[in-house]
């Protein structure tokens, strides 16, 4: 009986954690390259929306996941248009991204299936995560951008151009370039997020990132900007959710919902304070 | 200043064509006209006195926000947080109206639901204001943790006894604390619109004409000159997220005071976040941001009234291009201004 239940909030933390990871690696990439990433909640939805449109069209979850992809790049594609080539505010920008992501959601969801709130069934990820392709990825994704970021050369380039951006440039190295494929990169990373999302409930909706874009992103601070770090909070913040439903559906002891959804916050803000080891952002994140 | 008027007034302009241009596009697509939808959106709100009203109302909290991210701002902070700070400021309002004896009069329930409001928001800018001051955590990460926490908060405190059981709202507001509405035809706008225009007067005194408010200036134009020139930098900081919280916790008057009477869980929400795209668009000045209020409110009020032809969220998705074309426009003027050969003479 305990052995089941600890199989059941082991697999509930992964599939809560999932999504959030994938977000926050990309968030971990993006903002590694100097640019700050308050766009994760945007490219979470609108790969979700994208996700939902491609899988509603073919019929396959394979090609949803991948038009999930497609849609997270488009949305990293108009962050990067608007900080990287017209240079405007990335917070600002960062927001108004969200903003646009909730609405166009909405909107689209309207214009394509003439529905107000939801769109129609779409096939979805196997009811058993261990036979999930999708999380199989998402777990090798971890490592894959550790090497990405610490042992290759684009990785040092992204490193460059969030530390020390005018030595990386007059080193002859396209700062806006690296920021503009960092970006490509983590709009990628975190629309599988979204495709995530809009498989597993075999459906889009136009408010299913609920915050998780800013959870990935608290993560990515947690984590002190590293894949492998931001993977660990993920899982932390996974196991505090998890630990909630079986506590409360168990009956063994009720917090509420509402009191335990802030420990993550908290937290995130007792790091950036430096009372559980100091956090360092890269050195020019948000500057040009 | 004539020169930076031009210069503000072609960033605003720029933007406002292309964003108007990608409405027309959204609309186009849903197969309707754009000159119907602007005229509707028009016609719904300018030109009757209950559709003038709803702007005002509309408007009165996007005034108070934008100030809170527009104060901040000029101290070079970013308040990402007024939509927290809004909401425990419109609980407290809504629990300290309430609390009070039942024929207390409008001169003392009026000022102690307006404090408590104002007080609560304080609070919630001041936590990030103290945390960028004395360890240099960023604002932005912190306001927008505190926003969460702050609606996971409210709604304990609520399900805690302060909500009326089996709902998720306070209790009425005495009386004495009520706002008067302003009587434009049946629409909701309440004095609170005078609150927020006072306050709108005030934070332009405060910048323009005091000395801790040439302080924050300063903070935000060069800190290490301010610093070198005796300015205390971390009482500046803590003194800006402060006021902002507290500008933004003032939004319970409009909604509890003037409206409803009472605290209703998510009331306000997105508000916190528009004021953002109001400073933005108002130029981070006061006046400005009085008229970007009226203008965002327009275009929320007038989207009511265009959902007969469009999707209600074809003008949540216009607000946002709006945003993203005004941070990118004047970034992009700015630059081009910078290049020309009468900026460098």
């Amino acid at each position: 009986m305990t052995d089941i239940l600890v199989i059941a909030f082991v697999l509930q933390t992964l599939r809560i954690a999932a999504p959030i990871l994938l977000a926050a690696l990309g968030g971990v990439v993006s903002e590694r390259s100097g640019i700050v990433d308050l766009s994760l909640e945007g490219k979470l939805l609108l790969g979700a929306l994208a996700t939902e449109i491609g899988a509603h069209a073919t019929g396959s979850a394979v090609v949803g996941a991948a038009a999930g992809v497609a849609g997270g790049m488009l949305t990293g594609a108009l962050y990067a248009l608007v900080v990287v080539r017209f240079r405007a505010d990335q917070v600002v920008s960062g927001i108004a991204i969200n903003m646009l992501a909730i609405a166009l959601g909405a909107y689209l969801i309207q214009l394509l299936y003439r529905s107000a709130s939801n769109a129609p069934r779409i096939p979805g990820l196997p009811g058993n995560l261990l036979a999930n392709p999708l999380f199989w990825l998402a777990v090798l994704l971890v490592p894959a951008v550790h090497l990405l970021i610490a042992r290759t050369r684009f990785g040092l380039r992204v490193r460059a151009a969030g530390e020390h951006p005018d030595a990386t440039a007059s080193l002859g190295v396209s700062v806006p370039r690296v920021r503009w494929l960092a970006a490509l990169l983590s709009g990628a990373l975190a629309g599988l997020g979204g495709a995530w999302l809009a498989l597993e409930n075999h459906s889009f909706l136009s408010d299913m990132a609920a915050g998780r874009g800013y959870l990935a992103l608290a993560a990515v601070i947690m984590g002190n900007w590293r894949p492998v770090g931001a993977a660990l909070a993920c899982l932390f913040f996974g196991a505090a959710q998890s630990l909630q439903i079986q506590l409360k559906t168990s009956g063994i002891l009720a917090i509420p919902d509402s009191l335990a959804s802030i420990i993550p916050y908290v937290l995130t803000m007792i790091a950036l304070a430096g009372f559980i080891g100091r956090t360092r952002p890269p050195a020019s994140l948000g500057r040009e | 200043m004539r020169g930076a008027l031009i210069r503000e007034g072609s960033i605003i302009a720029i933007a406002l064509l292309a964003a108007a241009a990608a409405g027309s596009l959204l609309v186009l697509a849903y197969g309707q006209s754009p000159a119907a939808v602007y005229g509707l959106l028009f016609k719904s709100t300018w030109t009757s006195e209950h559709g003038i009203g709803q702007v005002l109302f509309k408007a009165t909290p996007l005034v108070l926000t934008g100030l809170s991210v527009a104060l901040a701002f000029r101290a070079g902070l970013f308040n990402i947080g007024a939509e927290g700070q809004l909401a425990v400021g419109a609980f407290a309002t809504a629990v300290a109206g309430g609390a009070l004896p039942l024929d207390a009069p409008a001169a003392l329930a009026l000022p102690i639901a307006l404090l408590a409001g104002a007080t609560a928001g304080a609070l919630w800018g001041a936590v990030p204001g103290a945390l960028k001051a004395w360890t240099g955590a960023h604002e932005v990460i912190n306001t927008i943790m505190m926003n969460f926490i702050a609606s996971g908060l409210v709604l304990y405190a609520g399900n805690s006894g302060l909500f009326v059981a089996e709902t998720e709202h306070t209790r009425h507001v005495v009386e004495g604390a009520y706002l008067p509405d302003l009587g434009l035809s049946g629409s909701a706008a309440n004095l609170s619109v005078f609150i927020a225009l006072a306050c709108a007067g005030g934070v332009w005194y405060f910048l323009a004409r005091t000395r801790r408010g040439f302080e924050l200036r300063a903070l935000g134009l060069a800190p290490m000159a301010a610093e070198a020139g005796g300015v205390d930098l971390k009482r500046a900081t803590l003194l800006a997220m402060t006021a902002a919280g507290g500008l933004a916790g003032l939004v319970g008057a409009n909604y509890v005071l003037g409206y409803k009477h009472y605290f209703e869980n998510g009331m306000g929400s997105g508000a916190g976040y528009m004021g953002i795209a109001v400073a933005l668009l108002g130029r981070n000045h006061p006046a400005g941001v009085v008229v970007a209020a009226l203008f965002i409110s327009t275009l929320q009020h007038g989207g009511l009234a265009a959902s007969e032809l469009v999707p209600r969220q074809l003008i949540d998705v216009l607000q946002a291009v709006i945003i993203l074309a005004v941070a990118a426009s004047s970034a992009e003027v700015r630059r081009l201004l910078a290049k020309s050969p009468e900026a460098r003479a």
